[in-house]
């Protein structure tokens, strides 16, 4: 597919400013990268430790740690930590990465855009922190935000929603960068359906980003003035509806769950033709299913509140709508079998993480199938059995996603080969642990356990402590993962160019590590 | 940054053009995301005229129907009268009828008694909804508490009246409509 390996100018070279000055003024796209992805590893340790608050307080029946205040607030502090500053930053941090690299582009088109919606997150999580230690405490009416309980929480209510609005400002810069870089500065030769999966799919999430965050802007916009400037957008009193949060919300949240997960599903289309040693099955199938899952995320929002009241037509559509996902969705992990089909197979951890991803991310999929048909949603509805399901798409799903990635790129990154038998601890670790922590949640939700409670029925106590002891050797195992990661940027075996024996596209004819400035003269794809 | 001006200088050739292109694709982008916010506000007129349009929401009319009576002695619908008090907001209110049986076509009124609980002046707005949603434009009301908001001096009790009837072309299938208020405290702003 590609040509030229790269090419030096080393008299034009310049290398990274001194000390903090290279990091404040970044505009390199791999600083940049590089900042978001220690940025999102750091969030993924604070929301872990909120976690960690549920899962302790959930070990036994009664209330043990905290009061149920703070219980309410660490479920919904987890989920936005993990999700805005966890999930959604590592994946910007690896297009900021790799893009430039899998077009042949010399840098991201808007490199001091690029600086600004990376330093605004800091911000953003700091602001969001210290609703911690306020009057009234943290949010703890769910991520959610639904009204008219959002609008009890106490001082922290206005912090918040501005650290929403920086969170989505952020990724809405780092969208439009992403379209920009790939839509203009693509090497010649390199045309659309030339693109590597991982770019394609991080294409359609960055205009999925620049469609729905918005919306959430506008929602978040109207609690506010609902709050201080006696608007009734959302207060029946004045004529609003707090229901109609629920759907302008969810226009947003559906689309934002694809966000999550689409980045992965390009990340596992890269590693899995490397390690089978073949060709990915079915490119362009992959690239029409990925942007019909985009399409149809716009179509099903209401899945997510069919127990507000709904007539039976609006039910049925969106239930059908939903179900049609698992159409494209099918294909995908179809080819993603298919490209396995008769590999000459390896399992290095990326890999390992990408099969485990391809299993475990079906298992979410399907409990998501068993949630869209009405009847069954109605009792499912705010049960851990939800809980279940968007977990086992988070975490074994887009968390595995970014970790595999992590690992299959990172020899590229550093130029040093990381620590194989410590990594393939690091995959065994979490994914048995994974699977004890969130399986038995499943039992518990069809048993009827809800959600977002910090005590629950004595029936309920075996899975619970069998949940709770998976989730802290999940986490602690996830130690590991820095530590190897750490490893790794220190020393060790040199990688080569190519790193892995199946390695294919333009990433891997650079040297490694990647020099600070790749592709000043475009790669000529053939 | 100066590395990355003189990267461009130095190595690749870029073209003026497409530094505009690229401008023209960003500034397009932001046009979008403009569009998408004040799509967001769209949403809430598109709400309320999707739920006027398929009656669905169980919302009464806001404001006096005018209504020429025609009744039909031969049917008759009953309809529960119900009320809620939002949010703790000490009031006490209760419809004095629970259960009326009435023939479309025909006036009826009946009332709902409210005390402020509280020993300070405060004013009050109802919220109508009715169940099955669909019936919601059949039940048309030509006097109503829950058209203006109710002041209500320190520990005062109100009677307060609700004029409706029936609109005749109300579906066969509907035998019972439930009328149910919340009361709200609205803030002294």
């Amino acid at each position: 597919m590609t040509s030229h390996a790269a090419e030096h100018h080393d008299e034009h070279h310049h290398g990274p400013e001194k000390g903090l000055k290279r990091w404040l003024f970044a505009t390199n796209h791999k600083d940049i990268g590089t900042m978001y992805l220690v940025f999102a590893l750091a969030m993924f340790f604070v929301g872990g430790a909120m976690a960690f608050v549920i899962r302790a307080e959930l070990f036994q029946p009664g209330l043990q740690f905290v009061d149920p205040g703070f219980f309410n607030q660490m479920t919904t502090m987890h989920a936005l930590f993990m999700i805005f500053g966890g999930v959604m930053p590592a994946f910007v941090g690896l297009a900021n990465w790799m893009i430039p690299l899998q077009v042949g582009a010399p840098d991201m088109a808007l490199p001091r855009m690029n600086n600004w919606s990376f330093w605004i997150l800091p911000f953003a999580f700091t602001m969001l922190f210290s609703t911690l230690f306020m009057d009234g405490g943290a949010p703890a009416g769910g991520w959610t935000l639904y009204p008219p309980l959002v609008l009890q929480t106490g001082n922290a209510f206005p912090f918040v929603i501005l650290s929403v609005h920086m969170m989505g400002i952020s990724s809405i810069m780092g969208s439009i960068n992403v379209i920009v870089t790939i839509m203009n500065m693509r090497a010649p030769g390199m045309t659309m359906l030339k693109m590597p999966l991982f770019t394609w799919t991080w294409l359609i999430t960055a205009y999925l980003l620049i469609l729905a965050m918005p919306v959430l802007a506008a929602a978040v916009t109207m609690l506010l003035t609902d709050h201080y400037a006696a608007t009734s957008f959302f207060n029946a009193a004045g004529g609003g509806d707090p229901v109609m949060f629920q759907h302008i919300f969810w226009f947003f949240g559906h689309p934002e769950v694809y966000i999550m997960i689409l980045p992965a599903f390009g990340v596992i289309s890269e590693i899995i033709p490397t390690f089978a040693r073949k060709k990915l099955f079915g490119y362009s199938a992959m690239v029409y299913a990925t942007a019909s899952i985009a399409f149809l995320s716009f179509i099903v929002w209401a899945h997510h509140m069919f127990t507000v009241g709904m007539p039976l037509s609006g039910e049925l559509f969106f239930m059908f709508a939903t179900m049609l996902i698992a159409v494209p969705t099918g294909v995908k992990v179809f080819n993603w079998v298919s490209t396995m089909w008769r590999g000459s197979m390896t399992f290095e951890t990326p890999m390992l993480f990408a099969v485990a991803f391809v299993f475990l991310f079906t298992i979410g999929g399907f409990s998501g199938l068993m949630l869209a048909i009405v009847p069954a949603d109605f009792q499912y509805h705010d049960t851990y059995f939800v809980v279940a399901h968007f977990h086992y798409v988070l975490v074994p799903g887009a968390v595995f996603g970014i970790m595999a990635g992590v690992y299959y790129w990172l020899p590229k990154w550093s130029g040093n080969m990381y620590n194989e038998k410590l990594g393939k601890l690091h995959f065994w670790l979490s994914t048995i642990f994974v699977n004890v922590t969130f399986f038995p949640q499943h039992f518990l939700g069809l048993a009827g356990m809800p959600r977002r409670i910090p005590d629950y029925a004595t029936q309920f106590a075996d899975f619970n402590l069998i949940s709770s002891i998976g989730a802290f050797v999940f986490g602690l195992s996830q130690l590991l993962f820095v530590y190897i990661i750490w490893q790794c940027v220190r020393g060790g075996t040199k990688a080569t160019d190519e790193v892995w024996e199946g390695s294919h596209g333009l990433e891997w004819t650079l040297p490694s590590p990647a020099p600070y400035h790749s592709f000043e003269l475009p790669p000529t794809v053939r | 940054m100066r590395a990355t001006s003189s990267t461009y200088s130095s190595g690749r050739a870029v073209s003026d053009n497409s530094y505009r292109q690229r401008g023209h694709l960003t500034l397009s982008l932001v046009a979008l995301i403009a569009v998408m916010f004040g799509f967001g506000y769209a949403l809430v007129p598109l709400y309320d005229v999707l739920c006027e349009i398929t009656g669905l929401n169980g919302k009464t009319a806001s404001t006096a129907a005018t209504v020429i009576e025609k009744p039909d002695p031969d049917r008759e619908v009953a309809v529960e009268f119900m009320s809620t008090v939002n949010a703790n907001g000490a009031w006490s209110f209760e419809p004095v009828t629970t259960r009326l049986t009435v023939n479309p076509g025909k006036l009826y009124t009946v009332s709902y008694t409210a005390r402020n609980e509280l020993k300070e002046n405060r004013v009050a707005q109802a919220v109508p909804s009715v169940a099955p949603g669909t019936a919601a434009k059949y039940l048309l009301k030509t006097e109503c508490f829950c058209f203006t908001e109710q002041a209500f001096l320190a520990s005062e009790e109100k009677q307060m009246p609700v004029t409706f009837i029936v609109d005749p072309e109300l579906p066969a299938h509907v035998d019972t409509i439930t009328l149910s208020y919340t009361i709200f405290t609205k803030n002294k702003l």
